[in-house]
C-alpha cells in the first residue's frame, strides 16, 4: 500500500518536471513547478520528514512560488513585437538546441545512476527506520546544537530581505 | 515501511538531471532559476532519504532547512535582479543579453 503510494508521488513528481522541461509557456512552467514542490513534500513525508514536508509547502508553495508568478507578471513584454526568441505571444519562450541539454543532463544522470546502484551505502541497510515525529527532535536541535548556524540564517533571511527592496527599488528614484 | 531508501536517491538524481536540462534549455532567466529551484529540491530529497536513519540527531533534515532558507533568499535576490534587468534591458531572455559582446 505504502509502496503504491510511492510510486504514485514519483510519476507525479518527476511528470511534472518533465512538463516544466517541454512547455515553452512560462506561466504554465510555474503551475506544473507547483505541482512538482507538492509532490516532492509528499516524498518527504514518505522518508518520514513531517515537519520538512510541512516547510517545503509554506516555504516554496506559499512564498517563492508565489515570487515567481509575480516575477512573470512583471517582466512579460506588453507590445507583442516579434523578437528573435520570442513568439508574438510574448510569455512563450524558445528552447536551446536539445543536444547540449540532454548530453550534460543525460551523462551525469547516467553517471549518478551507475554510482547509486553499485554502491553499497552503511547507513540504508543498518536496518528499518523507526517513524516518529521530528518536530521534537528539530527544535531541541535548533535550539542546541545548531544555534549559531540558526542565528546566522535569521541575519541572512533579513539581508536578503533589506537587499531585494533595495535592488527592486534602486531606480525609481532617479 | 517497506520502501527501499535507495529509490530516494534515484528519484533525487533524476529530479536533479531534470533540473539541470531546464538551466541550460531555457532563454527565460524566470525559467532557469526554476530549474535551479528543481535541483536544490533535489537535494534536499537526497540528504532526507539518508536523514531518516538517524533518528536522534537528524543532521540530514536540518541541513535540507537551511538549505531550503538559503534558497527562499535566493530566489528573493534574484528576482529582484531579474526585475532590475528587465527595467534596464526590457527584456528577460538570456541570448537578448549580449552588450559585453557587441
Amino acid at each position: 500500500m505504502v509502496q503504491i503510494v510511492f510510486y504514485l508521488f514519483v510519476l507525479f513528481t518527476l511528470g511534472s518536471a518533465l512538463a516544466v522541461l517541454l512547455t515553452k509557456n512560462v506561466l504554465y512552467a510555474a503551475f506544473f513547478l507547483l505541482l512538482t514542490l507538492l509532490g516532492v513534500a509528499g516524498l518527504f513525508v514518505l522518508a518520514g520528514a513531517d515537519f520538512l514536508a510541512v516547510s517545503q509547502i509554506m516555504i516554496y508553495v506559499g512564498g517563492v512560488l508565489v515570487l515567481i508568478i509575480f516575477g512573470v507578471m512583471l517582466t512579460h513584454k506588453t507590445d507583442t513585437a516579434k523578437t528573435d526568441y520570442t513568439e508574438p505571444n510574448f510569455i512563450l519562450t524558445k528552447h536551446r538546441s536539445w543536444l547540449w541539454a540532454l548530453l550534460v543532463a543525460g551523462g551525469i544522470f547516467s553517471v549518478l545512476y551507475r554510482a547509486l546502484v553499485r554502491g553499497n551505502f552503511v547507513l540504508l541497510n543498518q536496518g528499518e527506520p523507526s517513524y516518529r515525529s521530528t518536530v521534537d527532535t528539530i527544535g531541541r536541535q535548533l535550539m542546541t546544537e545548531y544555534l549559531i548556524p540558526f542565528e546566522i540564517a535569521g541575519i541572512l533571511l533579513l539581508v536578503a530581505l533589506i537587499g531585494a527592496t533595495t535592488i527592486a527599488a534602486s531606480s525609481r528614484t532617479k | 515501511m517497506e520502501i527501499n531508501s535507495g529509490l530516494f536517491l534515484l528519484v533525487g538524481a533524476a529530479l536533479f538531471s531534470i533540473g539541470l536540462a531546464i538551466v541550460i534549455l531555457k532563454r527565460h532567466a524566470i525559467m532557469v532559476l526554476m530549474g535551479i529551484e528543481l535541483m536544490l529540491n533535489a537535494v534536499n530529497l537526497n540528504l532526507i532519504a539518508f536523514s531518516q536513519h538517524d533518528p536522534v540527531r537528524l543532521q540530514g533534515q536540518l541541513f535540507s532547512l537551511f538549505v531550503m532558507i538559503v534558497a527562499a533568499a535566493e530566489a528573493a535576490i534574484a528576482l529582484a535582479i531579474i526585475l532590475q534587468v528587465y527595467r534596464h534591458f526590457n527584456t528577460v531572455q538570456l541570448d537578448e543579453m549580449n552588450e559585453l559582446k557587441k
